[in-house]
């Protein structure tokens, strides 16, 4: 919101310690940083980075699922799945919404995201090849996304933290829908089941690489650990991750792709192989199976679009200037 | 390789400086106004700000708002007003504002003491 503020202070602005002080006592007290409040730079522009490419991470996020729309198999899969994906375009409005109120703004974001200059996860640069593709993305995916989107409504930026609940509440239907949908699968055919664990094979790994690189590579942690914008480490969600998902799997009758996963009693947590973390920056920086089209999509959407941006702005105009 | 956080929700992403957040301003003049978006929960509730959202006059504002802020019954009203029409005090806790509530002590219940033997008080 980039409402006028009232300026009735008798004293002036209080200088740059004072402010900083302040800023430090409501995030010492675990209270939340609001729009106007001010704020250090570097949390604001981390912010800025975090929230608008988790915002295009929704945006584009629609796009490999979206894929299965008109060929879901019957008419409840369809809603389910429309439903879905206009979920995940709402979290994405939303999170505009809370970087716009850090001075971002939603067009120009857009911009950004499609010229490259900010990214989205990974994740979506893979293929939905098969039906089973959407619920192993609701399973593993949106369970992925849970587990690192639960401790962000916690987050220290007020409107972030808001949207994030809101978020939190929708992606326990995605999770449970897509679980659901491969629950189904399995007890179907064989070469429904053969679609499934093919399917699970494809995005695992990819979906341990949702948490990105190990502590020991990530400098900044600590910074964004005491500004209150990251809440636990990368390594520390993706255990997370793996300890919730594994009982899932076996209940579910899947093989998990890693011959290395066993069950460590002493620490009580489900250990795993290495990734693959050279394809992890490949992918990221943009050469992964899809980049180009998810990019080109997008752009389409934006170019394609604009001449009802431009009419409806026209239209307002007149029935504005008609009114009065 | 700059750093990388798992708060991308769907994924990690990078934060490092190389990632722009300064906007421009000729996408800026581009896009529709900015819409903030209040809800009532329901019957006896207040209008509770939910966020904001563009839209090219208030008629599709209120429309965009119902398709984002109300998809699972959230709401049976909706006020839209344009985020320039909105006059707000300056958020601050030491807001000179809010000063003379203060030292109002006398304006809570809990100021006054009565004896614990007296009824319905
Ligand atoms: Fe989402
Ligand atoms: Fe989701």
């Amino acid at each position: 919101m980039s409402a006028p503020t009232l300026d009735r202070s008798a004293t002036g602005s209080p200088d740059e310690a004072t402010l900083q002080e302040q800023f430090d006592a409501t995030i010492a007290a675990d209270r939340r940083i609001e729009p106007r409040d001010w704020m250090p730079e570097g949390y604001r522009k981390t912010l800025v980075r975090q929230v608008a490419q988790h915002a295009h991470s929704e945006i584009i996020g629609m796009q490999p699922e979206g894929d299965w729309l008109l060929a879901a198999p019957s008419l409840r899969r369809k809603a389910v799945l429309l439903a879905k994906v206009q979920d995940e375009a709402g979290h994405g409005l939303y999170l505009y919404s809370a970087a716009e109120t850090l001075g971002a703004d939603r067009a120009d974001l857009t911009d950004k995201l499609i010229e490259g200059r900010q990214k989205y996860s990974s994740i979506f640069n893979y293929p939905t090849p098969a039906y089973a593709d959407v619920g192993v993305i609701g399973w593993l995916v949106d369970g992925a996304a849970i587990c690192n989107q639960v401790p962000l409504c916690r987050s220290s930026y007020g409107p972030y933290a808001r949207a994030m609940i809101r978020v939190c509440k929708e992606e326990s239907f995605h999770q449970r829908q897509g679980y659901e949908l491969l629950m189904t699968m399995m007890r179907g055919t064989d070469e429904q089941r053969a679609m499934v664990q093919d399917a699970v094979d494809r995005w695992w790994w990819p979906s341990l690489m949702m948490f990105g690189p190990p502590d020991d590579e990530s400098p900044n942690t600590a910074q964004s650990m005491a500004w209150g914008i990251k809440r636990h480490t990368n390594d520390e969600l993706r255990q997370r991750f793996v300890d919730m998902t594994v009982p899932q799997a076996q209940a579910l009758g899947v093989t998990l792709p890693d011959p290395d996963l066993a069950w460590d009693a002493d620490s009580g947590h489900w250990r795993f192989g290495a990734i693959d973390w050279e394809e992890f920056r490949r992918v990221l920086a943009g050469d992964g199976p899809k980049n180009a089209e998810r990019i080109a999509r997008r752009r389409a959407a934006r170019d394609d679009n604009a001449w009802v941006v431009e009419a409806a702005t026209a239209y307002a105009r007149k029935h504005e200037r008609g009114a009065a | 390789m700059s750093e990388v956080t798992a708060e991308g929700g769907h994924g990690a992403i990078p934060t490092g400086p190389e990632v722009p957040v300064q906007p421009r301003a000729r996408a800026v003049q581009r896009d529709w106004p900015l819409y903030e978006v209040f809800v009532r929960g329901k019957r006896g509730l207040n209008h509770v700000h939910v966020g904001s959202l563009h839209a090219p006059d208030d008629e599709m504002a209120i429309d965009a708002a119902r398709d984002l802020y109300t998809r699972r019954n959230e709401g049976v009203s909706i006020w839209v007003v344009r985020a320039v029409d909105i006059t707000a005090s300056s958020p601050d806790e030491k807001d000179p504002l809010f000063a003379p509530s203060g030292d109002k002590v006398y304006r809570h219940p809990t100021f006054y003491e009565i004896p614990d033997g007296v009824p319905h008080i």
